[in-house]
């Protein structure tokens, strides 16, 4: 009788999981597709260029948020609270405080992209590596990460009273994320550099799933929480940077993906709930572009719905748990 | 045999663990008893390696527990903490498959799955097996959790206060599987208990602590007296023989 036991980890799960995969398939045909007309060759490569750099953002972001949630126990929270993203508004806003709007613009994009590439990941291997030297909690070092965004975010608000209004105008084009002027070459970085830390996750997915249970539990069985969250943490970075740097902040996008993914998954199983938020994310961005522009008819910009929705889920979720 | 070898713990400036030495033969069900705050979940997390010694020695079947591989002492000591508070959406039966990670690091084989449907058969909880965690009651959630520690399969368990949250049933049950580990399966149990009658009844030694020392160790007729206790507790108590067994009768 002791066989009778089942172990129910596929099921409604793997539907879910299915569904959101019909679902991206969906979108990025329809994406690709709805309204062609003029140079088709012209427009589908601009197209083809913009879905893979939608995928790839979605794909880093939601695997991002989903691992730093594991990380910290906590359902509500988003890399950007590390700062990175303030700390990305500040460097643009310094930049073109120095350069003027002009000098800004003709900064080479593969400069800029690598340099919002380092200088985040820079941050983030400041904050986290001292966490190997044992004696350092993790919320002192997530409470850091809020304080230097919170000072990156008012000095950039100081720096950004300080240029003149032309050069306003740059800078706001820049600290929104937006797909329409990605590079076909540092898509390709980007696209490989969240390809490798996705596959480095994935391979770690059994281990989140133990790390979830929390430190002691996970030490318990085996697992040197420390050190793997250390650097699980720097993985993240490594991938919210790679995202901003193509195409700019977004803050929300991650928590409205990986909230919307625990629903969908069902399941706590990283090895279920990971491609989940990927396709979600995939979801989120090729269908809420591909309705912008076929179905809201404006060429908006993207980024802004996102963090306006995703804001509202978040809120909504602070209200739910409130209320339980 | 677990070797604690001049101990001492600091947090916060105060002194939690004072210059503790100990030594726990290898088998049976060891109680570590004592007043709030004498140190007794300090000191097990210490052997535990759940927090960093700050001074002194400490070895589980010789393996100094702050220099080797944690993963290397999962499969030779398993823990289980005051309620861990476990967030993610899990079924009984997966949280319960997560004692067997240290041997199959998440890959569940045949005798993995076999292993936990007998865990979940000895622990009463078959019928729940694919409830969500969250929709357990606190007594259903610390069972589950007991046999996730017991899947690992360690020679040595540690637990930290288990009975909490278990009705008498199952406070009763989970002692009696704690004499069948160590009778039947030649185990090393060291468990954190509140109630002395529990440590009276079930285990072999007492060691009773008291303000971060260790103020009375040996076998449990020797401890169980009033003299011990109250110099332990603070309070004077009787300690009765009823139906052949030691009985302290400390309500009065």
């Amino acid at each position: 009788m002791a066989e009778a036991v089942t172990f129910p980890e596929a099921g409604r799960a793997n539907r879910g999981l299915a569904l959101t995969g019909a679902a991206a398939l969906l979108a990025c045909a329809a994406y690709m597709t709805v309204g062609l007309r003029g140079d088709l060759a012209l427009v589908l490569e601009l197209r083809v260029t913009r879905l893979t750099a939608m995928v790839v953002v979605g794909v880093a972001v939601a695997v991002s948020t989903v691992v730093f949630q594991t990380v910290c126990a906590n359902r509500i929270v988003t890399p950007s609270i590390m700062g990175l993203d303030a700390l990305y508004v500040f460097c643009q806003t310094a930049l073109v405080f120095l350069l003027s709007g002009f000098g800004f613009a003709g900064i080479d994009p593969r400069l800029q992209f690598f340099g919002n590439f380092f200088v985040m990941t820079g941050l983030a291997l400041a904050l986290f590596l001292p966490m190997l030297g044992r004696r350092l909690d993790l919320g002192l070092l997530l409470l850091t990460g809020v304080v230097l965004g919170v000072l990156f975010r008012s000095l950039s608000v100081l720096l950004a009273r300080l240029i003149d209004p032309n050069a306003f105008a740059v800078l706001q084009g820049a600290v929104f994320a937006s797909f329409s002027r990605t590079r076909p070459d540092l898509l390709l970085v980007a696209g490989l550099i969240a390809a490798a830390g996705t596959v480095v996750v994935w391979r770690m997915r059994h281990v989140l799933d133990v790390i979830a249970l929390g430190q002691d539990a996970a030490t318990g069985l085996g697992v040197a929480w420390r050190r793997t969250a250390a650097w699980l943490l720097v993985l993240v970075a490594a991938l919210v940077a790679a995202a901003t740097a193509l195409v700019g902040p977004m803050a929300f996008l991650g928590l409205l993906v990986a909230s919307l993914a625990d629903r969908i998954a069902g399941t706590g199983r990283h090895a279920v709930l990971l491609p989940t938020a990927a396709l979600v994310g995939v979801v989120v961005l090729v269908g809420g572009q591909t309705l912008l522009q076929h179905g809201l008819g404006g060429e908006g910009t993207l980024g802004i719905v996102v963090e306006f929705v995703g804001g509202v889920v978040f809120l909504s979720m602070l209200f739910a748990g409130a209320r339980r | 045999m677990i070797d604690i070898s001049d101990v001492s713990l600091t947090l916060g400036g105060s002194l939690i663990l004072d210059h503790v030495g100990l030594t726990l033969p290898k088998g049976g069900v060891t109680a570590l008893v004592g007043p709030n705050g004498a140190g007794k979940s300090s000191l097990l997390s210490l052997i535990a390696r759940l927090r960093p010694l700050q001074t002194g020695r400490i070895t589980v079947d010789g393996l100094p527990v702050d220099t080797t591989p944690t993963r290397q002492l999962a499969k030779v000591m398993a823990i289980l903490r005051q309620d861990p508070g476990v967030a993610s959406r899990l079924r009984v039966a997966e949280l319960v498959g997560f004692g067997r990670f240290p041997h199959n690091g998440g890959r569940l084989t045949a005798e993995d799955r076999r292993i936990v449907a007998e865990t979940l058969e000895q622990f009463d909880l078959t019928g729940l097996a694919s409830r969500f965690i969250d929709t357990l009651s606190g007594g259903q959630r610390q069972r589950a959790l007991v046999a996730m520690t017991f899947c690992q399969g360690t020679d040595y368990i540690l637990l930290d206060e288990p009975l909490n949250n278990l009705d008498m049933f199952h406070a009763r049950e989970l002692m009696r599987t704690l004499r069948v580990m160590a009778d039947g399966h030649g185990k090393t149990v060291l468990v954190v208990l509140h109630d002395i009658n529990h440590a009276a009844a079930y285990a072999d030694r007492i060691v009773a602590m008291k303000d971060g020392r260790i103020a009375a160790s040996g076998e449990t007729a020797a401890i169980i007296r009033p003299d011990i206790l109250e110099a332990v507790f603070g309070f004077p108590m009787r300690v009765e023989t009823l139906a052949g067994r030691l009985t302290v009768l400390h309500h009065a």
